[in-house]
């Protein structure tokens, strides 16, 4: 990798479709880029856990459980507005929108700038 | 000019991106693949100059289910368990088996398909689809030797059925010692032992005890079984004299009077992987089979680290108000459990400060090994240990592989 910043074309718009992601190698880094509510997000593919594929995992809502005013569970719920990516080497589970664990906020992703132009989705590395 | 179909010049063009072949991980992913990270780690910290041995990983017996049950001995036996995979809809892999249901939870739905199945392609070749898999591990995780052990054969010591439990573990014995360790002579096993039948036991060590990569012999823990029991003792002295380790492999139960109280598998993980290794280990010190076997080397398999300290400290607080209990020691508990042996997986680490105490009370530096526990949902990469920043050059090269070699003599 260059040691000054490079701005890279990795696609078209629709090349990241709504709530999808594309996974690119730009020289030694792989980055997820995905889009949630029609922004993108993007992300080296590197875990804060082990190091594991991040970017390459499961996407799904966050798991919420619903509780009652006195105390009691009704049982778990998806929080659609909350997309998650899930390391598939062990399961951490990262916001897409924040790149961070909701119960470790330590434990987050290392963000790449993104942006969409006229003529595609550039990323800044 | 899609990167979906094709590589792309970046706009100066001094960088190009590429679409990367696999946008998702699911079960069918190559486990190069998935591990591909993992090499990045053998260039950052030199593990090609190490000699890594992996004492806790497993490979999938179900695959291989219909030639495990072909080598059950008994006749009516063999016919039973044939019947079921021919006849039940979803048997093939499963008769005679104890699988719990608990165990599909382990991938957290989904989340971490490694777990759930391998269901990469495997070229045809002579070689077994198990050990093809096994080298794709190794190479990718930079591993010289690896213990490999099973997975649903652990759940045995709670199989309601006694006979079956003896024959299934002499057929998987059989099948592991002729299928897979006469391939590969960096791939070793410690055997399940028929531990409720110690007859049966000693059967299993004289036959598959001089068999080539067989370094040792192993109780699946989830059993309902006091370890200090009389009638197990030829077992250890077997053991001691043919200087073969004992080790005892963690597994889970949702059934015990403690996790059935459980919800979630996270709870019955955490809990259960620990509480039948803590048992066996208190039955162990108090009534003094260090003493008695003083030569025998015991090893705790996969129930990570934390719950050594608690232990130590917990015997050793009983013990100096309750001698009389535990009239064969001569040393306090601790002591004992100092002299044994563990594996790391899967090793806590998210509070540093009590990681390090703890391997400095289990004598890392000589005591414990390196384990992986692939293809599992908690497995642990070697940078695990080759990152720990208060272990010198020398501990990590022991944990990593040298303590391995030296117990198991390799
Ligand atoms: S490396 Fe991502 S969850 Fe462990």
């Amino acid at each position: 990798m260059p040691a000054t910043s490079q701005r890279v074309f990795v696609g078209t718009s629709g090349d990241v479709p709504p709530n999808g992601r594309l996974v690119v190698d730009v020289g030694a880094i792989t980055i997820g880029i995905f889009r949630v509510d029609g922004k993108l997000y993007a992300y080296q593919n590197t875990c804060a856990h082990q190091g594991g594929p991040v970017c390459q995992g499961k996407m799904v809502p966050r798991v919420t459980e619903v509780i009652e005013p006195d105390g009691s569970s009704r049982g778990f719920a998806f929080d659609e507005s909350d997309p998650h990516i899930v390391c598939p080497w062990h399961g951490f589970e990262y916001s897409i929108k924040t790149g961070t664990h909701p119960g470790r906020s330590s434990a987050r992703l290392i963000r790449v700038n993104v942006e969409e132009a006229p003529d595609g989705i550039y990323v800044t590395v | 000019m899609s990167v979906g179909d094709k590589t792309i010049e970046t706009t100066n063009g001094l960088s190009r991106a590429t679409k990367h072949p696999v946008q998702q991980i699911t079960i069918r992913t190559d486990s190069r693949e998935i591990l591909a990270n993992a090499r990045r780690d053998i260039e950052r910290y030199k593990l090609h100059d190490y000699f890594i041995v992996d004492v806790d990983s497993h490979h999938v017996e179900f695959d291989s289910w219909g030639e495990i049950l072909d080598r059950l001995e008994n006749p009516v036996l063999r016919h039973n368990a044939k019947a079921m995979t021919q006849d039940w809809p979803n048997a093939k892999q499963l008769a005679f088996s104890n699988h719990p249901v608990g165990l599909t939870f382990q991938d957290v739905f989904g989340r971490i398909p490694h777990q759930a199945q391998l269901a990469e392609d495997v070229e045809k070749s002579a070689e077994h689809r198990d050990l093809t898999l096994i080298r794709r591990a190794m190479e990718s995780l930079g591993i010289k030797m690896q213990v490999v052990f099973p997975q649903p054969m652990l759940e045995m010591g709670l199989h309601p059925e006694q006979d079956i439990v003896t024959a299934m573990t002499f057929a998987y014995n059989r099948w592991f010692t002729e299928t897979i360790l006469p391939c590969e002579k960096r791939v070793k096993s410690l055997l399940c032992l028929p531990f409720h039948d110690p007859e049966a036991s000693m059967k299993t060590i004289h036959e598959f005890g001089e068999k080539p990569g067989v370094v040792g012999f192993m109780v699946t823990s989830q059993r309902h079984a006091g370890v200090h029991r009389n009638m197990y003792m030829k077992i250890y002295r077997e053991l001691e004299e043919r200087g073969l380790p004992l080790a005892f492999h963690a597994g889970p139960s949702w059934g015990d009077t403690m996790t059935s109280t459980m919800n979630r598998f996270l709870a019955v993980h955490s809990m259960s992987f620990v509480t039948c290794n803590m048992t066996h280990m208190a039955n162990w010190i108090v009534n003094g089979l260090p003493e008695r076997f003083p030569k025998l080397k015991v090893i705790w398999i996969e129930s990570g680290l934390a719950w050594v300290p608690f232990m130590m400290q917990r015997l050793d607080h009983e013990y100096l108000m309750r001698q009389s209990d535990a009239p064969l020691l001569k040393r306090l508990p601790s002591e004992y459990i100092a002299d044994m042996y563990f594996t790391s997986q899967p090793m806590e680490v998210t509070m540093p400060h009590m990681l390090e105490a703890t391997m400095k009370a289990i004598r890392a530096e000589t005591q414990l090994m390196y384990s992986s526990d692939w293809p599992h949902w908690d497995f642990d990469v070697p940078a695990r240990i080759a990152a720990l920043p208060f272990l010198n050059e020398q501990a990590k090269r022991n944990i990593l592989g040298e303590n391995a070699r030296r117990v198991f003599r390799l």
